[in-house]
């Protein structure tokens, strides 16, 4: 699995590449715990552009951290999802609680 | 039905082998005219249902095998997802969306196979396993399909 990760402040930036399914949830939901219990992080930030492929697997995984982050009041973005990802996430409900942004400065801007 | 093609498939029920199986299901599925957005439905529908064999039929135990059947007629999809696992107690309730047995999941598996699919059946006997039906026509419209065809 690719992962970046970058703390601006107490916003994390999130960038995963490839596909996400049950076959990297484990490995990625461990290393976002991590980054969570290590760093003052409040709000999230997913950049979805360089995954091609979600699954409810995937999807899990994003919501876990939605809902660890906004018990503490933090939100989260998703930034540039291809078209196939986005009719996942908008079918499974998730863009109604995650906002969307074209680009991470924006998304930054939106958490103000 | 006359099918053009058929496979099957039989592999380890571990998580690595989800992609496997979408990737190989949506490879022979290419060989009929299915839209690029065809196969990417075809795919979650075949990743759920092996992550759902793997997760709840058989628990995370990775000695056991999800097998997968499918066939082609000349405009049809024809697929079986099957495990030897615990099965569903109650087939109803686990096909609502809102429905898992873990709390990080969104209870969403069969609500992807049943929009992505044109046809979608479920049949399981609690401690004998499960098996998904699905089928997907290239080209617009549904196909009308029941296993005895």
């Amino acid at each position: 699995m690719l992962l970046d990760l970058e703390l601006k402040q107490d916003t994390l930036f999130i960038r995963p590449g490839g596909e996400l399914d049950l076959g990297v949830a484990a490995p990625l939901r461990n290393a976002l715990d991590r980054a969570l219990d290590r760093d003052p992080v409040r709000n999230l930030v997913f950049n979805l552009s360089k995954v091609s492929f979600i699954d409810s697997s995937g999807l899990g995984v994003l919501l876990g951290r939605y809902k660890r982050v906004s018990k503490n009041g933090g939100k989260v973005l998703i930034v540039s999802p291809q078209p196939q990802v986005r009719r996942i996430l908008e079918l499974s409900g998730l863009l109604r609680i995650m906002d969307e942004s074209s680009s991470e400065p924006e998304a930054l801007a939106k958490i103000g | 039905m006359k099918y053009i093609n058929q496979m099957k498939l039989e592999f380890l029920c571990i998580p690595a082998n989800v992609a496997f199986a979408r990737v190989t299901v949506a490879a022979f599925a290419s060989q009929l005219d299915f839209t690029l957005t065809d196969l990417e439905e075809i795919k979650v529908a075949v990743s759920e249902a092996v992550g759902n064999s793997i997760i709840h039929g058989y628990k995370g135990i990775p000695d056991q095998f999800v097998r997968i059947q499918a066939a082609l007629t000349p405009d049809t999809l024809e697929l079986r997802v099957e495990d030897d696992g615990r099965g569903i107690e109650d087939i109803n309730r686990a096909l609502q969306p809102t429905f898992s047995t873990d709390s990080e999941r969104l209870g969403l598996g069969f609500v992807f196979m049943q929009s992505f699919m044109d046809s979608f059946q479920v049949d399981s006997t609690p401690g004998h396993g499960t098996r998904v039906i699905m089928s997907k026509r290239a080209g617009s419209g549904t196909a009308p399909f029941t296993p005895e065809q």
